[in-house]
């Protein structure tokens, strides 16, 4: 499928024989609010056939007509053969744009691209989500790959952290996980509002807390860039290896395979060897300034 | 070992037009050497140097008939293959679907007129990226498709030039069909021609007045030896990587923030610099757009654009992140370095920075002049 | 009595505060110690008050607030298990700066303040180790509030889209 961070093995992909940077036209079967600026589009391709499949991790290329393209993650469920998902939030005219489709309407999708989450590796291990803001849509893919095959992991942690009560992603199926898969998900806000009797503070005080007394636990963490070097720090910390850490980078990108230059990222090109990278592998980088 | 002189490089191309190749070669156009379609060696200029410094180039003629005693123009190969603007595809909207019509892949047979040996590895460098990863862009590899190279090697290099310390001339040791050497810029015209191909090699078998003698070779010899010992710059490749690799809290990168002006020509000339954006557009009744892939520049604001602002915000990150992509982690990602040490960065920069002379200033190594 | 004192010593030497004290220093902070079990609702100290004591949470959940009127309680932060609570003992004036709300029902180890300030006092040794928790604590904290100052979810673009908004 991709390269797992890490490995330098890359398996063959017959989409390669394809033009990379021609879109496979999807139409919206729904668009749904998450909270004031993020959304979750449906999609399905046009052609009546089945979504490609992807990893969790990976992300597509997604054109709407005459406006723009970006990157945006795949926040579905690997294994479902239903509909392609994406958590977008309105940060730029492409995605203002996206957030006006209406059901019926299409969009232009290239990929899946880049690595995807170690769910390999972790097989018997704890797992440890470390999600941020919108960072938590990423990371979802592997919460319902984990929760389907929930004997094959040990246990079971999400550490979520969020602007405010009202802009937590998710909120029903958080509760849903906490209560039906056997995982202790925590979520914290930075900032509580006059009915919020949950956590309030970052997402490290989590970490602090969290029940990491076994051995060999993998950690994937997805947010904003500072969040995830202190998490990734915190974790440390608490006795976590740098090898069993991994992170999800975010740079600009215009084409997703490696070609047009923009996610350069010290050696390292994140459209092709990332998003997905384990911290030791990144770990210079992480902290310089403009890199 | 040929020997070739004027009238059969006229033949060569001759008979490279009459297989169908469109040809390139250099011409004269606003004070300057550009790169433009050929139809005889008569388009070539003849008789002409160029005084090539840090942000500056100027022609003056050398009062003979050589045909090569120039360098580099501004422009590169790469235009020919990497083209500037190259359209992906349209898109319509047909009843509220979307139609995409990928812009159809031409393959077009391009015979190149005085390759220099940089420009060779600047060639590989780009199929490298473009062409040999594990995703291609299709447009260049089938524009690169069978493109027939006749090299020049350089006796006189430019100012600016350091192809030796980079290890990629003033010989070309590969990536050519038919590879020449300009005997003596004393109006003889006569060029020392090894094939690399074995079309190369039937070409020059019927355009060559003979095979290059002893004395011949020892002259090539001696002109290329020559020509090493000239180069207007040298840096120090060995180490450099490495060196370059832990530069990243230099104060020279914050002293670079005062002289760069971002205005992206190193870049545009660079015959490596393979970044590009692509640009959308929609026709006035907004029934089809058009997607098109452009050259961009790391020097831009919009070049490391993420939602919020620019990663690189100030000039001094943006010349640290090209230095060292260049010369430094192109290796990694490319197996190879990024520079050929064509020197045209130099030349072309508006206020004059040097590229030998930054490098060699952060990784504290000797060379440059 | 014993079974106490020993659920208490141990309590107390699970705390991550705790963790690297000396014997000595450990026995002096057991004198101090006694448990609470407070309930959801209740206060551990107002803003303003004398620091006398702070707790170490050994299970439930306490929230640091600052009232305001027309606001109510705000959250600043909130501490788990393991959290210390209460640093305005080692630090003058030594009066509370915020509000403390027990949010779950809580099992808390009480520390009485005043007779370990006065400790420090006549115990360098003891004072330093005392005062470096805390610190740690503190730096966590002062961590902490930095992130959530910089407002690292935000939307970057919010302000500019804002505006556009306003103008059509």
């Amino acid at each position: 499928m991709s390269p797992e961070p890490g490995s330098s093995s890359r398996t063959d992909r017959t989409r390669a024989a394809l033009d990379p940077m021609v879109p496979r036209i999807y139409s919206v079967e729904r668009i749904r609010r998450n909270n004031h600026d993020t959304f979750t589009l449906k999609l399905n391709p046009a052609d009546g056939g089945k979504p490609d499949p992807f990893s969790a991790g990976q992300f597509n290329m997604l054109y709407i007509f005459g406006v723009g393209e970006i990157p945006v993650s795949i926040s579905g469920d690997p294994a479902g053969d239903g509909a392609l998902m994406h958590t977008i939030r309105e940060v730029g005219t492409v995605t203002r744009a996206m957030a006006r489709l209406k059901p019926g309407n299409s969009i232009g999708v290239r990929g899946p691209f880049g690595s995807h989450w170690p769910l390999e590796t972790a097989v018997g291990s704890d797992v440890v989500i470390v999600a941020g803001g919108i960072g938590l849509a990423p990371l979802r893919p592997v919460i319902y790959q984990v929760t389907a095959n929930r004997s094959r992991y040990g246990r079971m942690i999400l550490l979520y952290g969020a602007r405010a009560p009202k802009e937590i992603l998710y909120r029903r199926q958080l509760k849903a996980w906490g209560g039906a898969f056997d995982m202790d998900v925590h979520v914290t806000v930075d900032r509580g509002e006059r009915d919020w009797n949950g956590e309030i503070g970052v997402v490290t005080g989590l970490i602090r807390r969290a029940p990491l007394d076994r051995r060999g636990a993998i950690a994937l963490i997805c947010g904003p860039e500072i969040m995830m070097r202190f998490s990734a720090q915190e974790l440390l910390r608490r006795g976590m290896d740098k090898d069993r850490i991994y992170v999800s980078m975010e740079r600009n990108m215009k084409c997703g395979v490696g070609l047009c230059g923009h996610c350069q990222y010290g050696t390292r090109i994140i459209c092709r060897d990332g998003p997905v990278y384990r911290y030791d592998d990144i770990e210079p980088l992480l902290g310089r300034r403009e890199v | 070992m040929y020997l070739l002189e004027p009238d059969g490089l006229e033949t060569l191309l001759a008979i490279l037009r009459e297989k169908g190749y469109r040809i390139t070669g250099p011409k004269l156009r606003d004070g300057s050497v550009v790169l433009g379609t050929i139809d005889s060696t008569a388009s070539m200029p003849r008789g002409i140097r160029d005084h090539q410094g840090p942000g500056r180039y100027r022609l003056e003629e050398t009062g003979d008939d050589s045909w090569f005693s120039y360098t580099l123009g501004s422009d590169s190969w790469k235009k020919l293959f990497f083209h500037p603007n190259k359209p992906l595809f349209n898109a319509r909207r047909d009843g509220g679907l979307l139609q995409i019509e990928p812009e159809p892949v031409r393959e077009s047979l391009q015979a190149l007129i005085g390759v220099r040996p940089c420009e060779l590895q600047a060639l590989a460098v780009q199929d490298r990226v473009l062409a040999k990863g594990e995703f291609v862009d299709r447009h260049y590899a089938a524009s690169r498709k069978g493109t027939f190279i006749v090299a020049v090697n350089c006796t006189v290099p430019g100012g600016t030039c350091f192809c030796a310390s980079m290890g990629t001339g003033p010989k070309a040791s590969g990536g050519y069909d038919i590879a020449l050497t300009e005997l003596a810029a004393d109006g003889g015209g006569r060029f020392v021609a090894r094939a690399g191909t074995g079309l190369g090699e039937r070409l020059l078998a019927a355009t060559a007045c003979g095979k290059a003698d002893k004395g011949e070779i020892e002259l090539e010899r001696k002109l290329l030896e020559a020509a090493a010992g000239k180069m207007g710059r040298t840096i120090v490749a060995d180490g450099l990587a490495a060196a370059l690799a832990g530069s990243h809290d230099h104060p020279r990168w914050e002293e670079l923030e005062d002289r760069c002006l971002a205005c992206a020509n190193c870049t545009m000339v660079c015959p490596t610099c393979y970044c590009y954006t692509v640009e959308d557009s929609t026709d006035l009744s907004g029934a089809t757009a058009a997607r098109t892939r452009v050259w961009d520049s790391c020097f831009t604001a919009d070049h490391s654009y993420l939602h919020g602002g620019s990663v690189r915000e100030t000039r001094g990150a943006r010349y640290r992140q090209w230095l060292t992509h260049k010369l430094s982690t192109w290796h990694e990602q490319f197996g190879s370095s990024g520079c050929t040490g064509c020197g045209r960065c130099i030349t072309w920069c508006p206020v004059g920075i040097d590229i030998t002379e930054e490098a060699q200033a952060v990784c504290g190594t000797a060379g440059g002049s | 009595m014993a079974d106490t004192l020993e659920n208490l010593k141990s309590d107390l030497l699970q705390a991550p505060f705790c963790e690297g004290l000396s014997k000595e220093h450990l026995e002096i902070l057991l004198g101090c110690a006694h448990e609470e079990r407070i309930l959801k609702g209740r206060f551990l100290f107002h803003e303003g008050a004398t620091a006398d004591e702070f707790y170490i949470i050994v299970s439930g959940r306490v929230g640091l607030e600052l009232d305001c009127p027309n606001r109510g309680g705000l959250g600043i932060q909130t501490c788990g298990a393991g959290d210390v609570v209460g640093t305005s003992w080692v630090i003058a004036p030594f009066l509370w700066r915020f509000d403390a709300k027990v949010l779950e029902d809580s099992r808390l180890l009480s520390m009485d303040a005043a007779i370990l300030r006065e400790r420090c006092r006549v115990d360098p040794v003891f004072g330093y180790a005392m005062l470096e928790r805390i610190a740690q604590v503190k730096a966590e904290r002062l961590d902490a509030a930095r992130l959530q100052l910089l407002d690292l979810y935000g939307n970057p673009e919010e302000g500019k889209h804002v505006a556009r908004t306003r103008i059509k």
